[in-house]
């Protein structure tokens, strides 16, 4: 029986160069992984007896650029990752697999061959936050609107979005117009270095 | 002429069997179809970007409104990742409080999942006896947090207040006179508590009677036996959870195998399909419903024994009380920083998932330390197994897509977040 902390130690054999870092943090498993070498090493995961990862629960994209910084409005160019949630049912296991992608060019090899259920997920961090997927068969928009223009979740797109829906009077049908609503952010967002540490002093004691 | 066979078919976006607003375009082979791809996404009302923007405590609300048919459990998902963050653990109390809301949530969910089902494949009483039941569930609702539906009841560190000690009754009016009104208040007249018990005392035979329209019914059982049939290993690979897998015989669920809150004290079993076809998924569902009848009854016993606190006691996360900052200098600047700029959450990331009615809902947060989620993904039960319509349908008849849909259990609130 594999264990968080058993898997911990026997990771960086199985991967190899694959895997740049790991971190067992709220017991849960983190592997920062390279994502030129994301399918092989997913491969690994899911076919190593000592992991059986057979299951992929979610895979979402991140948007890092803004991360830490009190201001979102700030980021020039999106610092896009992929994060894999993967579950073993015979193990009773979680892992959280997190490739980072170039700023220039946000690309990655898909994984719908290792698990089908990709496909959508694939798809929706594709519409969202514009990281392409690498042998994805369709890789088309699926949350947002046929023709949308841009990635929505990404920091630098505002939350009001650029474009509404309205009625037009002259075209005689509904139409894109620019938006007219200001975003309204209520509670500014804030961070305090004193409660970054508030978590261990309540574990420690 | 060329005789054509093949067409492209238009399913949706407002059909009354799409569950919602889908839209499938369906490449149709005579009335067998051949390949469908369903267009998702009318509903996307970006929640995951909006609580990105709003303290952590505000989003809470936006939970309910996923999967708008089991409210309380989106909630749950969403509270148990700020408090794996945070660290915290409710008391035992609110504990129970989220088990029994939970299933409570369950019932629910699967009333109006039967009901609809039902209806789609062509049985109209089914529909209105599942909503008898819902009719009380939602009135427990209302008792606890005002709200039918969005209840916004859970917090992180507990639920927002206590069990109310009497049950809301009903007034005389003109279309209901005073023995009709003593009536139907028959089981309000003690408390939350004594109300729910009555209703687990007669929901099982509700049960019988559902099941005595559908489970032996000849019609029924053409239209789900052998439908939309995934073989175990595929249904793990498609990323199915909930009754979706174990339909398909496998023995999964989270409130047993990873155990949140107090699932672990609690007496239930879980029901495993065989085949893997609508029809067992249909059995699966019905007897969780009956399980989680068991759960209620536990639930409802230990809550009447065991008063207590239902939410931690820490001011930097929960309001302090009205009278305290009527006199306490403290408590009154607490109440301030908490609703004008909210909790901090430690950095790092977590991901809860919960064995919601339809299958695996998680929640997975990253915080940068700040009074706002970084990141908030929001996994979809629906999401995975609606991805499998295609594979599910290919082959089947128009009429069985329909009843595949019901068989997903698909809320478009989750699916489009």
């Amino acid at each position: 029986m594999t264990t968080l902390a058993s898997l911990a130690e026997s990771v960086d054999e199985l991967l190899g160069s694959a895997l740049h870092s790991k971190r067992l943090d709220l017991n849960e498993l983190t592997l920062e992984v390279d994502s030129a070498e994301i399918k092989s090493a997913c491969i690994q995961l899911r076919d190593a007896p000592s992991c059986d990862f057979r299951q992929l629960t979610d895979l979402c994209g991140v948007d890092y650029s803004a991360y830490g910084l009190e201001n979102h409005e700030s980021p020039d160019k999106p610092h896009l990752g992929v994060v894999y949630h993967l579950l073993s049912l015979n193990h009773n296991l979680r892992i959280r697999v997190r490739a980072m992608l170039d700023r220039e060019q946000p690309m990655i090899d898909s994984v719908i061959g290792i698990w089908p259920c990709a496909d959508w997920f694939e798809r929706e961090a594709f519409d969202l936050y514009g990281i392409v997927f690498r042998g994805h068969p369709d890789l088309r928009r699926i949350l947002t609107d046929y023709g949308f223009i841009g990635h929505p979740f990404r920091k630098d797109f505002p939350l009001s979005g650029h474009v509404e829906m309205a009625y037009d009077e002259d075209k005689g049908r509904v139409a894109y117009r620019p938006v007219t609503v200001e975003d309204r952010i209520l509670v500014p967002r804030t961070i305090r270095e004193d409660t970054q540490t508030g978590r261990r002093q309540a574990e420690t004691g | 002429m060329a005789e054509i066979r093949n067409y492209t078919m238009n399913f949706g976006p407002q059909h009354p069997a799409a569950h919602g607003v889908l839209r499938v375009i369906l490449e149709m082979d005579g009335e067998v179809i051949g390949r469908c791809d369903p267009h998702i996404g009318l509903l996307h009302r970006a929640t995951e970007k909006l609580a990105e923007s709003k303290p952590f405590n505000q989003s809470i609300g936006y939970m309910d409104r996923l999967d708008y048919v089991s409210m309380m459990c989106n909630e749950h998902a969403y509270v148990l990742a700020i408090e794996k963050m945070l660290g915290i653990t409710p008391p035992l109390r609110a504990q129970y409080i989220r088990v029994l809301f939970d299933e409570i949530t369950r019932i629910l969910n699967h009333c109006l999942w039967l009901g609809a089902h039902a209806l789609d494949v062509g049985a109209m009483t089914v529909f209105l006896y599942c909503f008898r039941e819902r009719e009380d569930l939602m009135d427990c609702y209302e008792a606890v947090s005002g709200a039918r539906m969005h209840a916004t009841y859970y917090r992180p560190g507990g639920v927002y207040r206590d069990l109310p000690d009497q049950m809301p009754r009903y007034v005389p009016t003109q279309r209901h006179s005073k023995k009709e009104t003593e009536q139907r208040n028959q089981d309000r007249s003690g408390s939350l508590l004594d109300f729910m018990e009555a209703f687990t005392e007669r929901f099982p035979a509700c049960v019988d009677e559902y099941e005595t329209l559908l489970s032996d019914n000849r019609i029924w059982k053409q239209r789900t036996v052998d439908i939309g049939v995934i073989a175990p290993e595929r249904a793990i690979a498609l990323g199915f959870t909930g009754p979706m897998l174990r339909g398909s015989g496998i023995e999964w669920d989270l409130r047993k195998k990873q155990p949140y809150e107090v699932y672990d004290q609690m007496d239930f079993d879980i029901p495993v399909g065989t085949n893997g076809d609508c029809y067992d998924r249909y059995l699966c569902r019905v007897e969780e419903m009956r399980q989680s009848n068991r759960i209620i009854r536990q639930c409802i016993q230990w809550l009447r024994d065991n008063p207590g606190p239902v939410i931690i006691d820490d001011y930097k996360l929960i309001p302090p009380s009205r009278e305290s900052m009527k006199g306490d200098m403290e408590s009154l600047i607490h109440h301030f920083k908490l609703f004008t700029e909210g909790y901090f959450v430690p950095e790092g990331e977590a991901y809860a998932a919960i064995e919601h009615p339809k299958g695996e809902f998680g929640i997975y947060l990253i915080s940068d330390g700040a009074n706002k989620p970084y990141r908030c993904k929001i996994r979809a039960p629906g999401f995975a197994h609606l991805a499998s319509l295609h594979e599910m349908c290919q082959g089947h008849m128009l009429a069985d897509m329909v009843a595949i849909i019901g068989t997903q259990d698909i809320v478009f609130g989750e699916i489009d977040r």
